[in-house]
């Protein structure tokens, strides 16, 4: 591996006037805002327990929030109250079996979580994918990028007191649930994806119906753009709201559409390409406000991207009929179902992967992607066995909640909804 | 790419297309600020334990949990399996850094540490190693010298014992007339 700093073709951030001078992360504790000496232990502060059980801290999120009147001048961030110990499940199953946890990790971006598991599993098996496999993963990848775009959008608008944008956004998010469920029969935690491909083949009648979503997608968008974009109520509650700078999100680990509007022009789709990304076209939007309205730009833009990926990939799988969707390493693979009423070597490897599970050669990899949500990663360790030994998550709502006491420099209590709004965090992904 | 003029540099290894750089735990500070200053790897992506207890056992390829905790010795299945490479130490910490720059480079630092012994807070070079290592104490118990809130993150403030760590009693439930009993 060679790098060379001096041939970066990229010079972040962008041009353009930083959102403020110098640093605003918390000099004490880089995830604490600390109330001011000059009002510690005056009767002017309230401390005022936000959560877990609130309606708009997205889950179970806690903040602890010191107020002079409406003033924020202490934060500190509690998470944890949705633990469940993933990590330590995982390593307790076989590999085949975990594969179905990474979806409930964050189950906003079930289908990215997933998809992240499967590539660690097969950079260490060094499985090759059939391309159609690939092809159809990139779909319901992005198709699932503008799911999880629509709940944030739909929920921020709602707490910031647009309602009906709620209600147009989960009828889009409806429709795509409801193509999920074509796929795999479920609408969420789709269990899809295997490692070496697919669990099934794409049923037929999936494309046209996902072809009439990606045609009226576009006109969606222009309806949400409509009642948000010159809606002066949601333009004063986001613009100049919840300030980051590039250099503070980098230093925070920020990643995705957060760290696109403060101006890093970052995606690894393009910059790191993993499935098919760099056979497709798409554009990466990247906006320098580093505020709360320009997070709800980037994830526009970023849907609209995102359906032009989805008509891409299906211009190239309406092509595919009739290919394989699952790699043929028969001690991996699971073998079609009809042969094991005929082949006895079928029944034999059918019997082992179920039962013991194929065996990992030993190693450790770390695999990321860009999820809705930012680097979503995996690091996995395995000893050769058919279990994990480790598995760890690189969560990206993990690092975006480390950046409220940042973002919350000089906030209102009402800009505190939408600063944890913006900033996209799912609770279950954050704990684990 | 020289990664001999890391501090405290071990040695380094290639799989996967992956770089690992052991360092020594003592200079892990150093090697992250070089890291990110002389090398151009600003980002932090990730910081991860692992625990590498009971790993050179003989064919371990899974365990069977017991009311009592877990048998890290026996077997899951039947039959020859290669024993793993033995580790250095029973800890390891990792820190996957990544430069956001032309090709997205990557690298793995990584130090081993045995229970009991410490290892250098990065906090004051990523801000977002806070609550990384706040989670590598909560759940693999391991301590960060310098960290200005190591407390509990995931976890409640008076729970016993790190989960994560392979000692750890998965619990479940006894069964009659078992080995066990």
């Amino acid at each position: 591996m060679s790098i060379a700093p001096e041939q970066s073709t990229r010079a972040w951030p962008l041009a353009g006037e930083p959102p403020y001078e110098g640093s605003r992360i918390p000099a004490r504790v880089p995830t604490i805002l600390d109330v001011p000496p000059a009002l510690r232990d005056t009767d002017d502060i309230l401390q005022v327990n936000f959560g877990p059980n609130h309606p708009s801290t997205h889950g179970v999120l806690r903040l602890i929030v010191d107020l002079d009147g409406e003033q924020v001048v202490g934060l500190s961030a509690v998470i944890g109250y949705l633990h469940t110990g993933f990590e330590k499940n995982m390593e307790q199953k076989t590999w085949w079996k975990a594969i179905t946890y990474p979806a409930r990790v964050d189950y906003v971006s079930y289908q990215n979580n997933e998809l992240v598991f499967v590539l660690a599993i097969e950079k260490l098996l060094e499985l090759e994918v059939p391309e159609k496999a690939t092809w159809t993963r990139m779909l319901l990848c992005e198709l699932n990028r503008i799911h999880s775009h629509l709940v944030y959008l739909g929920t921020s608008a709602l707490e910031l007191g647009a309602i009906s944008m709620f209600w147009y956004c989960f009828r889009e998010r409806e429709t795509i649930l409801d193509l999920y469920e074509m796929v795999c029969g479920a609408r969420m935690h789709t269990r899809y994806f295997q490692a070496g491909g697919l669990a099934e083949d794409i049923p037929a009648g999936f494309f046209p119906e996902c072809r009439k979503f990606v045609e009226w997608m576009p006109h969606a968008l222009r309806d949400y753009l409509a009642l948000l974009d010159r809606n002066q109520i949601w333009l004063e509650r986001t613009k100049g709201v919840g300030l980051l700078s590039a250099e503070d999100a980098i230093a925070l680990g920020q990643s995705g559409p957060v760290l696109r509007a403060s101006g890093v022009d970052w995606d690894l789709r393009r910059d790191s390409p993993y499935l098919a990304y760099d056979q497709v076209d798409f554009r990466v939007p990247v906006y320098t406000g580093g505020d709360v309205y320009d997070r709800y730009r980037v994830r526009m833009d970023e849907m609209a991207e995102s359906t032009k990926i989805v008509h891409q990939c299906l211009d190239k799988l309406e092509r595919m009929e009739g290919q394989p969707w699952i790699a043929d390493d028969r001690k991996v693979v699971l073998p079609p179902r009809e042969e094991l009423q005929t082949s006895m070597e079928s029944l034999i490897h059918h019997f082992k992967i179920v039962t013991e599970g194929y065996r990992v050669p030993e190693g450790e990899v770390y695999v990321a992607i860009e999820s809705p949500r930012g680097e979503s990663g995996v690091y996995v360790v395995s000893d050769g066995g058919p279990k994990p030994w480790r598995v760890h998550f690189r969560a990206p709502s993990f690092a975006a909640l480390e950046a409220t006491a940042t973002c919350t420099h000089d906030a209102l209590i009402a800009d505190l909804i939408a600063i944890v709004g913006s900033l996209d965090a799912v609770m279950g992904d954050t704990d684990r | 790419m020289s990664w001999e003029g890391i501090p405290g540099f071990v040695e380094f290894e290639e799989g996967h297309g992956e770089t690992t750089v052991v360092v020594e735990r003592e200079h892990i500070r150093d090697a992250c600020s070089y890291a990110r200053d002389e090398l151009g790897f600003n980002f932090l992506a990730d910081l991860v334990a692992t625990d590498y207890l009971g790993w050179e056992a003989h064919a371990v390829s899974g365990y069977i949990g017991t009311a009592a905790g877990r048998d890290l010795n026996r077997p899951m299945t039947q039959g020859f399996q290669a024993v793993p490479q033995p580790k250095p130490k029973r800890f390891s910490v990792s820190y996957h850094l990544l430069a956001l720059q032309h090709g997205a480079p990557r690298v793995r630092l990584k130090c081993w540490l045995d229970d009991g012994e410490t290892v250098q807070s990065v906090v004051s070079v990523w801000p977002t190693a806070d609550w990384h290592e706040r989670e590598q104490f909560d759940l693999m118990g391991i301590r960060f010298t310098d960290h200005p809130n190591l407390t509990r993150i995931l976890l409640e403030d008076d729970w016993d014992g790190h989960p994560l760590r392979k000692d750890y009693p998965i619990g479940g439930e006894p069964v009659r007339f078992s080995e066990a009993e």
